[in-house]
């Protein structure tokens, strides 16, 4: 059925509908409405899994911990602040194997307080074992939640759905929402291995010595670079159910072009947009989003990428000292390349990046102006 | 003959705790008083290493570790998880040091007793970081030697009253307990397995190493921090308390100091300042 919903009610009725046993979370703008439909709709009846409004982030994670331990269906919802206070325990979970699916929308980090998108968040927790999902559109993160809880229990590790905050967190946008016996056909039930029993009394998450665990950190990466399947699989699925859905990378007239502008999250629609208004004018302009950040899809990236193509990459995110992060992922994924591949920062704490902006960055990059390793911080002069 | 406990053992043998712990008598007392049907919560603490390395366990029991400020939190989400499954049977307890309990985790549990979550806390006090080497925690009483507060007279600060903390939350059951009663220990458990909602259970648990006395004194400083008054054994159901009990005249203090070598720097007018502390509480309750 179709609704008018913001990104942040899609995410909360992506939860109910993948029949979430306990869900915990703790407000924080941006991410607020996803909290509140979810305690309206356990209140209501409509969520019949336990939601519990925890003291803090890294509480709301620990309660998941918890509860995935015992074999529930998990899920939260954060932003920004709450996602860097919950870091510890994002790196739990992930180490435990727990397929815990968060929600996170993108807001800038403090200080100074800024409120709006900004990806620093989400990719700061690059190295915590966490698949990352970027999303366009709610109808988006809504489909991808149900996708990631379906590829996290089969890689058996966690994964964070995220959306920018406010561009599609609080932007009502039609969102087709899948009936309940759609989503069960998509997402089996959770079958939980080694869990928590009396019955079978183990310990989880003991003392080991390094031999272990540098195997079990082996295991993870191997089950990582797995899910680059099963989440490709999927969406394929998921396109034969319900007629929609994407892969790793969406790729967007990149065949015949010279300068492909690569984003990802809701700057990527806009981006589309930029490229037809290049095209009308002749020129021969593509663009590229990546959906999924960790596991990164390196081979997905190569295969849509025309040989010379101009890279123009824009990050809402920078590495102080460094760069955009995934202007860096991106030419270490490329290496070795003679590939030109350009870097802009754009748009860090919430600032608009607009078709007119994104036509303006493709056009330096097209004309070849760009200095390779060093980022260009560009603002919109409108 | 009956033994007045349970003769079940869920802790078993191969831990590795040290000699004469008092945090290892303590969890045999509580799985006695708790039985099969338990998940134990244990955050960073020294039950981290008592627990034994991966895959073993010295515990009859599931348990699953937890980060250090964790532990309420992760035991809420095991028991909604389970309430969710529709098993209403199985006991969630949080085992955790006075580390966790009075510093680190304080929000997780407050935040735990604060929503009435159905789980038994139950802290084993050793009064300070004693799995990291004996550093002052806000259990640790006031003129102890421990890494962090080498000089004489040792640390400045009173602990905090956790039982007030607690007892402010209005839990659904509070109690003390230490080893050395071990037939009041072991009903504590068996009484808090029975009762809904927050339950805490504050476990004074010496610690050989932490507190420098010889290990074979465990049980009987266990045993006389109870008769000085230092660590009253009382309950708290609906908000009234209750002495579990009441020695018709206290021992002296220095009894329980004399043999712990954290507090040999004791100067005359602290040792006398603790005596009074004692007395001054215990009048108030007697009262």
């Amino acid at each position: 059925m179709k609704k008018v919903l913001m990104g942040n009610h899609a995410a909360a009725l992506g939860a109910a509908l993948a029949r979430v046993d306990v869900a915990a979370a703790y407000p924080i703008t941006p991410q607020t409405q996803s909290v509140e439909l979810l305690a309206e709709l356990a209140a209501k009846g409509d969520f019949k899994g336990r939601f519990v409004l925890a003291d803090s982030e890294h509480s709301a994670m620990s309660i998941l911990l918890g509860a995935a331990s015992v074999g529930a269906r998990t899920f939260t919802s954060t932003s920004s602040h709450g996602l860097a206070y919950m870091h510890e325990l994002l790196h739990w979970v992930a180490g435990a194997r727990l397929p815990v699916v968060m929600v996170e929308v993108n807001r800038a980090l403090a200080a100074p307080w800024n409120l709006w998108t900004d990806q620093t968040d989400s990719l700061s927790q690059r190295d915590t074992g966490w698949m990352q999902f970027y999303c366009a559109t709610s109808q988006e993160v809504l489909d991808t939640v149900l996708q990631a809880y379906r590829v996290a229990e089969r890689v058996r590790l966690p994964a964070m759905v995220v959306l920018d905050g406010f561009t599609l967190s609080h932007t009502y946008e039609p969102v087709d929402v899948p009936s309940q016996a759609a989503a069960d056909a998509f997402l089996p039930p959770y079958q939980p291995p080694d869990i928590l029993d009396p019955a079978r009394p183990i310990s989880l998450g003991g003392l080991t010595m390094p031999k272990e665990y540098f195997r079990l950190r082996r295991r993870i990466d191997h089950d990582m670079r797995r899910a680059l399947g099963e989440i490709a699989a999927a969406g394929r699925d998921f396109q034969t159910q319900f007629g929609r859905g994407c892969g790793l990378v969406e790729d967007y007239r990149c065949e015949d072009a010279a300068t492909i502008l690569v984003t990802a999250g809701a700057v990527g629609s806009t981006a589309q947009e930029a490229v037809d208004s290049l095209r009308a004018e002749g020129l021969r302009a593509g663009c590229l989003r990546l959906r999924v950040f960790r596991p990164f899809p390196t081979q997905a990236l190569r295969a849509c990428l025309p040989p010379r193509a101009r890279l123009a990459v824009v990050d809402r995110s920078y590495s102080p000292g460094a760069s955009g992060i995934f202007f860096q992922e991106i030419k270490a994924a490329l290496y070795p390349s003679r590939r030109e591949i350009a870097g802009y920062v754009a748009g860090l704490g919430g600032g608009d990046i607009t078709v007119e902006f994104l036509r303006d960055i493709w056009r330096d990059a097209d004309a070849g102006r760009a200095v390779a390793d060093d980022p260009a911080w560009v603002e919109d002069a409108r | 003959m009956k033994p007045s406990i349970p003769a079940e053992e869920l802790l078993r043998p191969g831990h590795q705790a040290c000699q004469g712990c008092g945090a290892t008598i303590a969890m045999r007392y509580a799985l006695k008083g708790l039985g099969p049907k338990t998940i134990l919560v244990v955050p960073a603490c020294c039950w981290t290493v008592i627990a034994g390395s991966a895959p073993r366990s010295s515990v009859g029991v599931p348990l699953l570790h937890s980060p250090f400020a964790a532990a309420a939190a992760t035991a809420t989400g095991v028991k909604q998880a389970l309430v969710q499954k529709g098993d209403l049977e199985t006991q969630v307890m949080v085992w955790a040091g006075d580390g966790s309990t009075y510093d680190i985790g304080l929000q997780a549990w407050s935040g735990a007793a604060d929503r009435g979550e159905d789980i038994l806390y139950a802290c084993y006090d050793n009064e300070a970081y004693m799995n990291t080497g004996i550093q002052r925690s806000g259990a640790t009483p006031r003129g102890a030697w421990t890494m962090t507060t080498p000089d004489a007279p040792g640390s400045q600060r009173p602990p905090k009253d956790i039982g007030a903390i607690v007892r402010a939350h209005r839990p659904a059951y509070f109690a003390t307990a230490t080893p050395a009663f071990s037939e009041d220990m072991v009903r504590k458990f068996q009484k808090a397995r029975a009762i809904k909602g927050f339950r805490f259970i504050h476990v004074l648990s010496p610690c050989p190493p932490g507190w420098k006395y010889d290990p074979g004194e465990t049980v009987s400083l266990s045993r006389l921090a109870v008769q000085t008054g230092i660590f009253p054994l009382y309950e708290v159901e609906d908000e009234r308390l209750r002495l579990n009990m009441r020695p018709a005249k206290l021992k002296p203090v220095e009894e329980f100091l004399a043999p712990q070598g954290r507090f040999k720097k004791l100067t005359p007018d602290q040792r006398r300042a603790i005596q009074q502390d004692v007395e001054r509480r215990w009048e108030a309750w007697a009262a």
